[in-house]
């Protein structure tokens, strides 16, 4: 892999590297996630879910991906 | 028509819905959906629940797949009104946060409050959660906030906005029944909007008493996910709630410390 293809991001507190280029909906994908099942923080700022496809995923991002689970 | 069927009919006869927010309920019982051994457990035991608003946490995406998926794989948001929570949050800051998130799911603009001040009781922070439940009101949530029996806050809380006031039974996952029945009855007596308690009961008995006090509704999660038969105790529980529910608005007999006969004392033989 060329690493100038590349970027370290931070997904869920924990560093990455994903490949460069990616939308925020693109990478959602690439980590077998479903769009509309996942809410997205990116650099602090809530997502719109209509805009994860025109949102670019730029090195050095912090990204929390949520979603529900169990709870009382 | 089941037995269920039936007793939420019958409910439904004998009582009004529960209407919280401007949204109507026939089930008076509000359901968790943590900590149950399997998924189908979970759903199964809600079902037979009859509860038609549960409560959910929102987490983070565990991407190694190591812990269960979402829970909206499970359980659809068509057949449930999601009630989504703040669990774990500890500051006035990070449940705002968490209730952001929770209402960009696109569900509803709904959440039930919690910011916690004790790692031990898990007693809630009562003063973070007035901040917080103001700033939510004022950005359009309808916040259902978890406080503990103290009426001041209680009032407060409803000055605040909230559509629903949750004062607890006794500690989160204690079981431990009503610990202060008169002070439930009396945040129940001052308030306008609905008093649902929310944490404590262990067993049908508890939730019964509860409902005797004249709340509006129970809710629960570990006394059913923990139960050794989670569905059969969501069936003692539905009926528990049904029937604390009308004995409060049967109005109970006078209690005395001496017996009166029920049958005739006059026309006994000599």
């Amino acid at each position: 892999m060329n690493e100038a293809t590349r970027v370290q991001v931070r997904i869920n507190g924990k560093d990455r590297d994903v490949d460069a280029g990616h939308s925020v909906r693109s990478l959602i994908e690439s980590l077998e996630l479903h769009p509309s099942l996942v809410v997205v923080e990116l650099n602090m700022e809530i997502l719109a879910r209509d805009s994860y496809g025109e949102t670019p995923i730029q090195a050095g991002d912090s990204i929390e991906l949520v979603h529900f689970v169990g709870g009382g | 028509m089941t037995e269920e069927a039936g007793l939420l009919d019958e409910a439904r006869a004998l009582d009004l819905p529960l209407v919280i927010g401007g949204h109507s309920f026939t089930s008076r019982l509000i359901v968790g959906t943590g900590k149950y051994t399997t998924n189908q457990i979970m759903v199964d035991a809600i079902r037979a629940s009859g509860a038609e608003m549960v409560t959910v946490a929102v987490r983070r995406v565990d991407l190694d797949r190591s812990q269960e998926e979402g829970i909206l794989h499970h359980l659809s948001p068509e057949e449930f009104f999601l009630l989504a929570n703040t669990a774990g949050c500890y500051t006035a800051e990070d449940a705002i946060r968490y209730a952001r998130l929770a209402r960009a799911a696109g569900f509803n603009e709904w959440v039930k409050l919690e910011v916690i001040g004790d790692q031990t009781t898990l007693l809630p922070d009562v003063a973070a959660t007035l901040v917080a439940a103001k700033a939510l009101t004022e950005e359009g949530f309808k916040v259902m906030a978890y406080t503990n029996d103290d009426l001041i806050t209680a009032l407060r809380l409803e000055d605040a906005g909230c559509v629903a006031v949750m004062p607890l039974a006794s500690p989160i996952g204690s079981g431990l029944g009503v610990v202060n029945p008169y002070f439930i009855r009396e945040i129940k007596r001052r308030l306008q909007v609905p008093v649902i308690v929310d944490a404590g009961v262990g067993t049908a008995s508890d939730a019964c008493v509860t409902m005797e006090q004249g709340v509006d509704g129970v809710l629960m999660n570990t006394a059913l996910a923990a139960a050794d038969d989670p569905v059969r105790m969501s069936h003692a529980m539905k009926h528990a709630i049904v029937a604390g529910r009308l004995a409060y608005l049967a109005g109970r007999m006078p209690s005395r410390e001496i017996a009166v006969p029920s049958s005739p004392v006059r026309g006994m033989l000599d």
